[in-house]
């Protein structure tokens, strides 16, 4: 049996979670075991019923009014407590921030080893052997896992999610766990709602993103009106987070934001790996860059070769023009 | 406060990831190295702690004597005593964690918080903070782009899609620490000659069994590129808008 981590916060199951229940499922069918699902929080047992759509045939209810707010260890409690009651041969969460973490606890506490962000899982007798995520992605590690049951987490942003040939609603079993005070001591207390000004990064149809070769804090002013005309937002690259020209919540890359926009602009940034890793999902990048070879050029789509100076006012009067 | 700063060495790649031939790490032949950036704002807030209540910073590091290198860094930023584990090769998590537990419970200092990057830059094994924090009993919150004590306690905000979650825990505790949270420092040219005769404590740490058994490292291919240049300075203006057209932007 393969028992998974469903991660959910405020009533909502995490959208990767789909992504990683339909990678374990294929897992789970190959080692004619069942596919379970742990579900913990103050009332969530709403959320468990659509999991027969992912082949989720069972599913380790825990509820408690001292779940209500999300507490990373007691979460681990609960799943090292459904694993010694039910000996799954792997325990699997998403890799997400949160489910890493929550993972990361119940290795701690069985003192077994962990493989986090796994692109592809090879199950094999002793040791499995698993493709992970490094830098971000931008490197791949090819490992052996090993330890009993097998404790991973999958990197579920590019899985297409697949509901279940035969998804019938699955077995609930409810499950009370032995929560101590110290499992409960690291818990949300407050939440405080993200600011929303203008379009925010990971829904804009267009970023207009500055590095260093946009020189200046000042030098952003003409992003932020080219922004502005395109319904955009700003990004930026980490050197102009380190001048502190740009606040980090604009950072796109490995360390900053993942963006996904119809548009990237790339305004004078060089396109390191690290920074590849934030924009390369855009359905199309266009570099400005005075350096015809810099690495942004050459992995665009479309460049513009030239000072950003000159060539982001002229693409502004030209907007102008069209629009009268 | 005393406070302990756990970093780790990586190579500075640019654009394109060349590995060693045996596949085991990134050919780092014309590298610089550096603290990954999560790591290096833990630094950061490290010495800020110290500056606002008083105490001392300690950074501590596992990896090859040449990690030296980012622990005079730290010391340049402002980091009081150094620690280095010295290993030949990169280790996995779980001994990692086994090792930086035994080299704090070696110390006569009581740590009041320790703190990690979220992740580390190349790993991204995002376990060993936890892994220490339980280990020595500690309660842990990870991703924290804030953080602030006060008599005995310590109050620390992460940043989710839906907001900030704030956590308020008891001290000694451990913080694992994101990029965002403070704009790190550059080192001053005293701060550096002053690192560079900073004595430094070295220990030789036990691996045991590893858990997770590296096997090589692969870099992924990558996509086709096949770039149309629209143009050179302000002349190529109107195919840019052409283009925002065809996108449907304009
Ligand atoms: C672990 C790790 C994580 C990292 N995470 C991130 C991350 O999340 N995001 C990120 O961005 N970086 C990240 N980095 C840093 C990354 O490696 C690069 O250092 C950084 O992206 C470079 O920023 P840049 O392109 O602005 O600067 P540079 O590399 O200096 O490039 C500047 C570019 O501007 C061009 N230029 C100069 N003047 C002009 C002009 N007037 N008009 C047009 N073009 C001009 C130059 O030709 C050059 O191509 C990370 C690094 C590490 C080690
Ligand atoms: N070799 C090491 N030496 C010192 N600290 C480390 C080392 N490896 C990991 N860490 C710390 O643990 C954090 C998480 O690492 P990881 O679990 O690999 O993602 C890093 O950001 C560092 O703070």
């Amino acid at each position: 049996m393969i028992l998974t981590l469903i991660e959910h916060d405020q009533g909502v199951i995490d959208p990767q979670t789909f992504g990683m229940l339909t990678a374990v499922r294929g897992l789970a069918a190959e080692q004619g075991g069942a596919l379970h699902a742990i579900l913990i929080g103050a009332d969530v047992a709403g959320l468990a019923a659509g999991l027969g759509d992912y082949g989720v045939t069972a599913v380790h209810l825990i509820e408690q009014e001292s779940l209500d707010a999300y507490a990373p260890n007691a979460w681990a409690a609960c799943v090292v407590e459904v694993m010694a009651a039910e000996k799954p041969t792997a325990v699997v969460g998403v890799g997400t921030e949160r489910s890493n973490e929550v993972m990361a606890h119940v290795a701690a506490r069985t003192d077994l080893p962990l493989a986090a962000n796994c692109l592809a899982v090879q199950p094999e007798d002793d040791a499995w052997f698993v493709t992970r995520m490094r830098w971000g992605g931008t490197l791949h590690e090819e490992a052996r896992l090993h330890g009993e049951p097998k404790l991973l987490t999958i990197a579920a942003l590019g899985i297409e999610v697949e509901t279940a040939p035969s998804g019938s609603a699955p077995e609930i079993i409810a499950v009370i766990p032995d929560l101590t005070d110290a499992d409960l001591l690291v818990r949300v207390i407050s939440r405080v709602e993200p600011e929303r000004k203008g379009i925010s990064l990971t829904d804009a149809p267009v970023v207009v993103s500055g590095g260093r070769g946009v020189g200046s804090a000042e030098g952003f002013a003409v992003l932020e009106q080219l922004a502005a005309l395109l319904n955009g937002a700003v990004g930026c690259s980490r050197v102009v987070t380190n001048n502190g020209w740009r606040p980090h919540a604009e950072q796109i890359g490995q360390t900053g934001t993942r963006v996904a926009p119809e548009l990237y602009i790339a305004c004078g940034i060089s396109g390191a790996i690290q920074h590849w890793v934030g924009c390369k999902g855009a359905k199309q990048i266009l570099a400005i860059n005075t350096d015809a070879e810099a690495p942004m050029v050459t992995k665009a789509d479309y460049a513009v070769i030239g000072d950003l100076h000159e060539v982001i006012p002229a693409l502004m009067a030209e907007i102008e023009k069209l629009k009268g | 406060m005393d406070i302990l700063v756990c970093i780790k060495r990586v190579p500075v790649t640019g654009a394109k990831v060349v590995l060693t031939a045996d596949e085991q790490a990134i050919d780092a032949s014309y590298l610089s190295f550096a603290p990954g950036p999560h790591e290096e704002c833990a630094i950061e807030e490290a010495v800020q702690i110290v500056k606002k209540h008083g105490g001392s910073s300690t950074a501590l590091t596992l990896g090859p004597d040449a990690a030296v290198e980012q622990l005079r860094y730290a010391a340049s930023m402002g980091v009081d005593d150094l620690i280095l584990l010295e290993t030949d090769e990169e280790w996995p998590p779980m001994p990692t964690a086994r090792a930086i537990t035994a080299a704090i419970q070696a110390q006569e200092k009581k740590f009041d918080a320790l703190l990690f990057g979220n992740e580390s830059a190349d790993a991204g094994g995002y376990q060993v903070g936890i892994r220490v924090a339980h280990a020595l009993g500690m309660p842990v919150v990870t991703g924290i782009k804030k953080l602030e004590f006060e008599a005995g306690t310590a109050v620390a905000h992460r940043q989710t899609p839906a907001g900030w979650e704030i956590y308020e825990v008891p001290l000694p505790a451990v913080f694992t620490i994101k990029e965002g949270i403070n704009v790190p420092r550059y080192p001053s040219i005293p701060g550096k000659l002053k690192a560079k005769k900073k004595v430094i404590q070295r220990i030789a740490p036990e691996e045991g069994d590893v858990g997770l058994e590296k096997v090589r490292l692969v870099v992924p291919e990558a996509e086709a590129s096949d770039v149309t240049i629209l143009g050179h300075g302000a002349a190529a203006a109107p195919q840019m808008v052409e283009l925002l057209g065809e996108l449907g932007l304009v």
